[in-house]
């Protein structure tokens, strides 16, 4: 079955387009990426008919849709997330969303021991998840400052991921920052959510992984606007 | 092209510019559905609409809010012509939702794309509620986030703002005027309501004026008058007569908007008005509009309150009209723009 997979919760834009077998292994079609930016908005609908178009697939050959979650900065994330939702809503097929740094430590499960992945969160802070050697999350994910998550993570981890791993490359200075694909990638969004795909599982809201209020607080007491 | 009931096109609209998740479906001219999701509660207690969290609201409602407006409308996806969505201007992270959740239906659906202004949305709804918009109109605009006075000779293409607020907008004046006055958020139908009881010349507010700008307003001023002057009997112990200060500072705002817009259309000699925007609910502004209206001549055309504010039928109607026209539809690369001008 065909699915379309997702993530806009970096600057990397990346989309595929996958054959899921019964057994829930993954062929890839198609896959694009963009450095975005800010530009998620403008550039994922577009590379979406690249990939139905490179493979010559149609919108309504596909089955299922896979989505990164986040975390993320929120704007591009809910990009992605809107995006999904609504190519599943329009042809009545089951999307299904993953922890987008697991998608990243997917990518990176070949190597031994334990997987740091850091991406950047804006303000001084990262968004972080812990894996252990079996490339299972056993923390996070969460967001923290760099050298909080330095600190927590020694130890337990043989390698950091990311990009957060090289933007803060101070805090993780202890550590073997690998800086082989850095980005998620959507045939890994693909993968991790191709056995529920295969199993038909029923479809779910996708709800990003905001990590954060919003910044408001309610106004205090009103300013005078009368000289003393 | 029109529909398949030839009774012109089947568009379904997209409105997120602001703190409303709008989608609206009509035929033609003829509305059909206008679902509606408004995070207004959630803002009431900031004072303001918070962008963030407006943006957060659009994306869990966007689904739900489609599948309501298509069972109002008692249509399918198969039945939708196009898909049409505002592009601005806005709010950047708000808008973002809706272009982004339009765009996905149209490459899902295989449905063309038409991305709108916002303003002209306000001035096209018209058609739903009072049929063919005459061509050219001076459109008055007023709302929480937009005061403009605009002359549209073609609202698919050609709109030529006449001038704007150089500072707050009027729904802007009349929230922060009702926190002066302890009345809740939004501040529109509180003031509206306080006024009713209250002496439109109880208190002579200023009308700002800006200067060569004979079509523009200012409402910074009258909103820091209104507060110097509550200030005032406050600190002098008196208690402030509520229903008098929102009376005459509504007096204050629909004096000016009406006179400029009456004179926009004396001047270019247009003898329609269209009126829209989230302020033309105002009772106030209704009726002086329609007295000076009939005084000077001019034919005035207001939709019912319910489709004065953002909604997505709005956008639905500006869509089929582009339809109609023969409008080439939007790329998939199309921005949400927070600060989209008129063509």
């Amino acid at each position: 079955m065909l699915l379309l997979a997702l993530d806009s919760s970096t600057p990397r834009v990346t989309v595929a387009l996958v054959d899921v077998a019964a057994d829930a292994t993954v062929r890839v079609l198609a896959e694009h990426a963009d450095d975005a930016g800010n530009r998620h908005g403008e550039l994922l609908a577009p590379a979406i008919q690249r990939v139905l178009a490179t493979a010559g697939a149609a919108p309504t050959d596909l089955r299922a849709v896979g989505c990164g979650l986040g975390p993320g900065p929120f704007t591009g994330l809910r990009v992605g997330i809107v995006t999904a939702a609504s190519i599943a809503d329009g042809l009545g097929v089951p999307a299904y969303g993953v922890c987008s740094l697991d998608a990243l430590a997917l990518a990176h499960r070949e190597q031994p021991g334990g997987l740091l992945v850091v991406t950047d969160a804006r303000r001084k802070q990262v968004y972080w998840a812990r894996y252990d050697e079996e490339g299972r999350r056993v923390d996070g994910p969460e967001v923290s400052a760099p050298d909080d998550v330095a600190a927590a993570a020694r130890g337990h981890v043989d390698r950091v991921v990311g990009p957060g791993a090289t933007q803060w490359s101070d805090a993780f200075a202890g550590f073997a920052i690998d800086e082989s694909d850095p980005w998620p990638q959507a045939n890994m969004v693909a993968r991790l959510v191709a056995p529920r795909a295969a199993a038909q599982a029923p479809t779910e809201q996708l709800t990003p992984m905001y990590l954060r209020r919003p910044d408001a607080r309610p106004p205090t007491s009103l300013k005078a606007v009368t000289p003393r | 092209m029109t529909g398949p009931r030839g009774l012109g096109p089947l568009v379904l609209g997209i409105e997120t510019s602001c703190d409303e998740t709008g989608v609206g479906v009509v035929r033609g001219d003829e509305l059909l559905a206008d679902a509606l999701a408004s995070s207004v509660d959630e803002h009431a207690r900031f004072g303001g609409v918070v962008p963030e969290v407006a943006s957060r609201a659009h994306l869990e409602a966007m689904q739900p809010t489609v599948h309501r407006a298509l069972a109002d409308a008692g249509v399918t996806w198969s039945d939708v012509d196009a898909i049409a969505v505002t592009a601005g201007p806005g709010l950047a992270g708000a808008l973002l939702v809706g272009v982004a959740a339009a765009k996905a239906y149209a490459v899902a659906l295989g449905k063309p794309l038409y991305g709108v202004n916002h303003l002209a949305a306000h001035v096209a709804v018209d058609r739903l509620a009072n049929g063919d918009l005459p061509e050219p109109c001076v459109a008055l605009l007023v709302s929480g986030g937009h005061s403009s006075l605009l002359v549209v000779p073609d609202v698919t293409g050609t709109v030529e703002p006449l001038g704007q607020t150089v500072d707050d907008a009027a729904g802007e004046a009349f929230d922060k005027v009702a926190r002066v006055l302890g009345l809740p958020f939004p501040g529109g139908p509180h003031i509206d309501r306080a006024a009713r009881d209250g002496d439109a010349a109880a208190i002579d507010f200023p009308r700002g004026v800006v200067r060569d700008a004979p079509y523009s307003f200012t409402f910074s001023g009258l909103k820091t008058a209104v507060a110097r002057w509550v200030e005032a009997r406050t600190r002098a112990g008196e208690q402030v007569p509520v229903d008098d200060v929102a009376a005459s500072f509504q007096e204050a705002v629909v004096d000016v908007l009406t006179k400029r817009a009456v004179a926009a259309c004396r001047d270019r000699g247009i003898d329609h008005l269209v009126i829209g925007g989230g302020v033309a609910a105002n009772s106030r502004l209704r009726a002086l509009a329609a007295q000076r209206c009939e005084a000077a001549g001019i034919v005035l055309r207001t939709p019912p309150p319910r489709l004065c504010t953002d909604n997505g039928a709005m956008v639905a109607a500006l869509g089929a009209l582009m339809v109609e026209r023969d409008v080439a539809p939007s790329p998939l690369d199309l921005p949400a723009d927070p600060a989209l001008a008129l063509a």
